[in-house]
C-alpha cells in the first residue's frame, strides 16, 4: 500500500500541509496561461502563497496503515462497492474544489494523512491530533476505529464517518459530532428493494456469508423487503470452498437450484463469492446486491448533474475511477467547507449543530442539493443502483413518496432511529 | 438517428383543448408582422392556418424564424421551423451544447463539449464548415459585442478562455471557480460575468485587466444569466438553490433572490436553469428543470406571473424575435416544447433529438 501513496506525501504524515490559503489578491489575480493549481496532476505541497488568511483549520485523514482494505492483492480485485485506493486523493480534489469559497471567507485548510499503523496505536495518534488542535477528522477507519475516534475527540473535533456503512455508528453508538457521508447499509438496501419493488420482482433467493457483516446485510435486507413487500423466498448460507463434501454450499447452481423466485440477491461484504454468481445460477435469473445489480454511492459513468465532471477531475487527479468510498470523502470535505462558508468562526459544535440543522446544503452531483438528518448526522442523498458497466437506476425511485423528503425514504427515519447523541 | 417527427405530446393537448388563442390567423392579430406580407400566393395557406388555429393551433408555420436545436448525443444541430417541424440537420463536432449567432446572423458558433471545439455553421449551406480548437470539456460561449472575440466556458479547466474567431487563436485564460458554466460579456464588452456551479459564485471579470475582480455569492449551484435590456439587473438562476438571484451591476451584490415555489412540488423539485428577458425588460422567463415548468417572472415586482407546462427537465429557452412563442429544450425527454407567450399555454411539443440542449431562433 505504501507503493500507492503518491511520492509528496511522507513528509505529510509528519506536518501539516497548508492547501488552499491563497491570498485574495494572489488568487485573484490568477490569470493568463500561468500553470494552474487544479490542474497539476498529484497533490504537490502547497505552502506557496502568502497568506491573507483570516484562519486555518486542520484537516486530518485518520486511518489505519494495514488496513487490509488497501492491500495490494485486494485493491486489484476491484470489488464493486469497495474502496478503490486511499482517500487522500479525494480530500485533495475536495480542497481543491473549494478554492473559491475558501478565498470568498479568506480561510485556509492544512490537510494531514494522519495514519496509524494499526488499531491499536490509533489512540496515540488520536491524542496528538487533539493536542495540535485539529478541528476536522475524516476517519477512514473500521467501526471500531471510528468509536476510538469519538471517544478521544469529544467536543473538540467535528467527524466524518467517510467509509463505514454500519447502521450501529448512526444508532445506538451515534455521536453528538459524528457525521456520516457514506449511506449506511439500511441505506443501500432500501435502494435496491424499491428498485426490485418499483419492477415488481417479487420472489427473492437470498445467498448469505459467513461474515458478522454480511449478518448486518441480511439484518438491513430483511429490513428493506419486509418495508416493500418484497418476499424471501429462501435463504442459503453460502461458502467459498472446494471441497466436493462442501459443495452445495459452494457450488452456484446448487445454491440456486430453487424454482421458485424472480432473482437471486447476494449479501456479501467480502465480494469474491458474489463475482462469481452473475450468470452462474442454476435457474435465469438477476443476480442482485453484492454483485450484478448493486446500490452504490457513487459509480464513474454517472453521466447526469455534473457527475462526469467531478469523477474526471478526480480520475486526473488520482489516476483511477472514483469509488463511492472517494465521493464520500470529496463530500465530507464540501460538507466543511459549506459549513465554514456559513460560520468561519464556529466550534466543532457550532458547525455540528450548524449541518445537523438540515439548513446548509451541499451539491453531490447526484440531482438533489443534499442535507445531514438531524436525527442521526447521515447525509441523506441519492443512491445509484448500478451494475459494473453503468448506472440503470437512482434510488428513491419515482413514485416513492414521504412525508417531509423523498430522501429520508432510504435509511434509517426520525421515528425509527435510536440516536439519542445530539449537538 | 431517427428522423424527427413533430408529435403531437399530452401536454400540446391541454393547448388543443383550450379556446382558440387570441393570435388566432391574421386577421384576429392586430399586428400581423408577417401576415401583412403574404404572398398573394400564400393567401389560401393563411387561411388554412387561420382555421387551425380557430381548433387551438397557432399559426406557428406563417411565422418567418428558424430554430436551431443542439442535440447533445446526436453530434447535430437540428434545424427547425417556426412551428417546430424538422427541416434539416447539420452534423457537427461532437456533443454540441451552447449556440450563439455572429453578428451578421450569417454563421453559427457552436459549442462541441465532447470534441474540445467551436464549430462554426454557415447558415446559408446548412454545413459546418470550421471548427476553432478549444479547451477540455468546453460548455457555453459569449461573444464579444465586435463578435471578433469567443468567450468559453471550459468546464474541467476552470476557465474562462477567450479565442481570437479570425486567426482561431487561444487569446488568454482567466482562472474560476469549480465547473464554471453561464457567460455573459456586457454591451460595452468590458466586463464577463461567469458562473462557478462549483464554488457558487459568479465572477466579474475584467475583461481588459484579464482578472477576476470580484466573487459575488450567488444561490447553490449557479448556472446561467439574463441581463436586463437597461443593463441594471443580472439575473442568476440557480439549480440547487430553486431561485434566481438578482444582481445590481452597479453595486455588484445580490440584491434580491426570487425563490420558486410551486404548489405540489418541494423545493428540491425545482432546478432552474434557463433564464431569457423580453426586450421592454418586464418579463423573464425560467425553465425550472426538474420540475418540468416554466416560470413568466414580473421582472419589477419579482412575481411569478404563472408557469407552463413543458416537458421532462426543462432547461434551453429561446423568444421568437416577436416574442409571441418560447422554445424550451427538454434535457430528459428528447423533445422541445413550444409555448404561446401570451396565453401562456404550451401549444405543441416535437422531437428534439437525444438531449436536446439550446435553442437558437432567428429570424429566416
Amino acid at each position: 500500500m505504501q507503493a500507492r501513496t503518491p511520492p509528496s506525501l511522507p513528509s505529510n504524515r509528519h506536518g501539516w500541509r497548508r492547501t488552499a490559503t491563497l491570498a485574495l489578491g494572489a488568487a485573484l489575480g490568477l490569470s493568463g496561461l500561468a500553470p494552474l493549481q487544479a490542474q497539476t496532476g498529484k497533490p504537490t505541497a502547497k505552502a506557496s502563497a502568502t497568506v491573507a488568511t483570516s484562519a486555518t483549520d486542520k484537516v486530518a485523514l485518520i486511518s489505519l496503515d494495514d488496513d487490509p482494505r488497501y492491500a495490494t492483492r485486494r485493491l486489484e480485485q476491484a470489488y464493486p462497492g469497495h474502496p478503490g485506493g486511499r482517500l487522500l486523493d479525494a480530500v485533495q480534489l475536495g480542497i481543491d474544489d473549494s478554492e473559491v469559497a475558501l478565498r470568498g471567507i479568506r480561510h485556509g485548510l492544512a490537510l494531514q494523512d494522519a495514519r496509524a499503523t494499526r488499531l491499536e496505536a490509533l489512540p496515540e495518534l488520536l491524542a496528538k491530533l487533539k493536542q495540535e488542535r485539529a478541528k476536522f477528522w475524516l476517519l477512514d477507519l473500521p467501526p471500531e476505529g471510528v468509536q476510538l475516534a469519538v471517544k478521544a475527540a469529544g467536543s473538540t473535533a467535528l467527524l466524518f464517518n467517510l467509509s463505514a456503512p454500519h447502521d450501529d455508528l448512526r444508532g445506538a453508538h451515534c455521536a453528538a459530532q459524528l457525521l456520516h457521508t457514506l449511506p449506511s447499509h439500511a441505506m443501500l438496501q432500501d435502494a435496491l428493494v424499491q428498485y426490485l419493488a418499483a419492477r415488481s420482482w417479487q420472489n427473492a433467493w437470498v445467498l448469505q456469508g459467513p461474515s458478522a457483516d454480511d449478518a448486518l446485510l441480511l439484518a438491513a435486507w430483511n429490513r428493506a423487503a419486509k418495508r416493500y413487500g418484497i418476499k424471501t423466498a429462501g435463504i442459503r448460507a453460502f461458502k467459498l470452498s472446494g471441497d466436493p463434501r462442501e459443495r452445495d454450499l459452494a457450488n452456484t447452481r446448487l445454491l440456486s437450484a430453487d424454482r421458485q423466485h424472480d432473482l437471486v440477491t447476494v449479501l456479501d461484504a467480502d465480494g469474491e463469492f458474489a463475482r462469481t454468481l452473475p450468470y452462474a445460477t442454476q435457474q435465469p435469473r438477476p443476480v442482485v446486491g453484492s454483485n450484478g445489480l448493486m446500490p452504490l454511492a457513487w459509480h464513474p459513468q454517472w453521466e447526469r448533474n455534473g457527475g462526469p465532471q467531478v469523477s474526471r477531475r478526480f480520475r486526473k487527479l488520482a489516476g483511477r475511477p472514483m469509488t463511492g468510498q472517494d465521493w464520500s470523502a470529496w463530500i465530507a470535505v464540501r460538507s466543511v467547507v459549506a459549513a465554514l462558508v456559513e460560520q468561519p468562526q464556529a466550534s466543532a459544535v457550532g458547525h455540528a449543530q450548524a449541518l445537523r440543522s438540515g439548513h446548509i446544503f451541499v451539491d453531490g452531483a447526484k440531482g438533489p442539493r443534499l442535507s445531514f438528518r438531524a436525527w442521526d448526522g447521515q447525509l441523506r442523498q441519492p443512491v445509484f443502483l448500478a451494475h459494473g458497466d453503468g448506472v440503470v437506476g437512482l434510488a428513491p425511485l419515482d413514485g416513492v413518496l414521504h412525508p417531509t423528503d423523498v430522501l429520508d425514504t432510504l435509511g434509517i427515519d426520525q421515528r425509527e432511529s435510536t440516536c439519542k447523541a445530539a449537538p | 438517428m431517427p428522423p424527427i417527427h413533430p408529435r403531437p405530446a399530452v401536454r400540446s393537448c391541454l393547448a388543443c383543448a383550450a379556446p382558440a388563442p387570441m393570435r388566432g390567423g391574421p386577421a384576429a392579430d392586430p399586428a400581423p408582422r408577417h401576415a401583412l406580407r403574404v404572398r398573394p400566393g400564400l393567401a389560401l395557406r393563411a387561411l388554412v392556418v387561420g382555421g387551425l388555429a380557430l381548433a387551438g393551433w397557432l399559426p406557428l408555420g406563417a411565422q418567418a424564424q428558424t430554430v436551431y436545436v443542439s442535440s447533445e448525443k446526436d453530434h447535430k444541430v437540428h434545424v427547425l421551423d417556426a412551428a417546430g417541424k424538422l427541416q434539416s440537420s447539420i452534423s457537427v463536432c461532437q456533443r454540441p451544447r451552447d449556440l450563439k449567432p455572429s453578428p451578421d446572423r450569417a454563421r453559427i458558433y457552436v459549442v462541441c463539449g465532447d470534441s474540445n471545439q467551436l464549430g462554426v455553421i454557415d447558415r446559408a449551406s446548412g454545413k459546418q464548415i470550421d471548427g476553432i480548437k478549444l479547451g477540455d470539456s468546453p460548455e457555453l460561449l459569449d461573444l464579444s459585442p465586435d463578435g471578433k472575440t469567443a468567450y468559453v466556458t471550459i468546464e474541467d479547466e476552470s476557465v474562462l478562455a477567450a479565442y481570437d474567431l479570425a486567426s482561431k487563436k487561444p487569446l488568454f485564460k482567466v482562472r474560476t471557480g469549480g465547473e464554471p458554466e453561464g457567460v455573459l460579456i456586457t454591451p460595452d464588452g468590458k466586463t464577463a460575468y461567469v458562473t462557478s456551479e462549483d464554488a457558487n459564485v459568479v465572477h466579474v471579470i475584467d475583461l481588459a485587466a484579464r482578472k477576476v475582480v470580484k466573487d459575488i455569492k450567488a444561490g447553490q449551484r449557479p448556472r446561467r444569466f439574463a441581463l436586463s435590456p437597461d443593463g441594471k439587473e443580472l439575473w442568476v438562476s440557480n439549480e440547487l438553490g430553486a431561485s434566481v438571484s438578482v444582481i445590481d451591476t452597479g453595486s455588484q451584490s445580490v440584491k434580491a433572490t426570487l425563490e420558486f415555489k410551486i404548489a405540489g412540488l418541494r423545493a428540491s423539485d425545482i432546478t432552474p436553469v434557463g433564464v431569457t428577458m423580453t426586450r421592454d425588460g418586464q418579463t423573464a422567463w425560467v425553465s425550472l428543470g426538474r420540475a418540468n415548468q416554466v416560470a413568466e417572472v414580473d421582472v419589477a415586482s419579482r412575481q411569478v406571473r404563472r408557469t407552463v407546462l413543458a416537458g421532462k427537465r426543462a432547461w434551453g429557452l429561446a423568444l421568437s424575435p416577436d416574442e409571441a412563442v418560447l422554445y424550451v429544450t427538454n434535457g430528459l425527454s428528447d423533445d422541445m416544447t413550444l409555448i404561446d407567450t401570451r396565453q401562456g399555454k404550451a401549444i405543441r411539443t416535437v422531437a428534439a433529438g437525444r438531449v436536446p440542449h439550446t435553442p437558437l431562433v432567428l429570424a429566416r
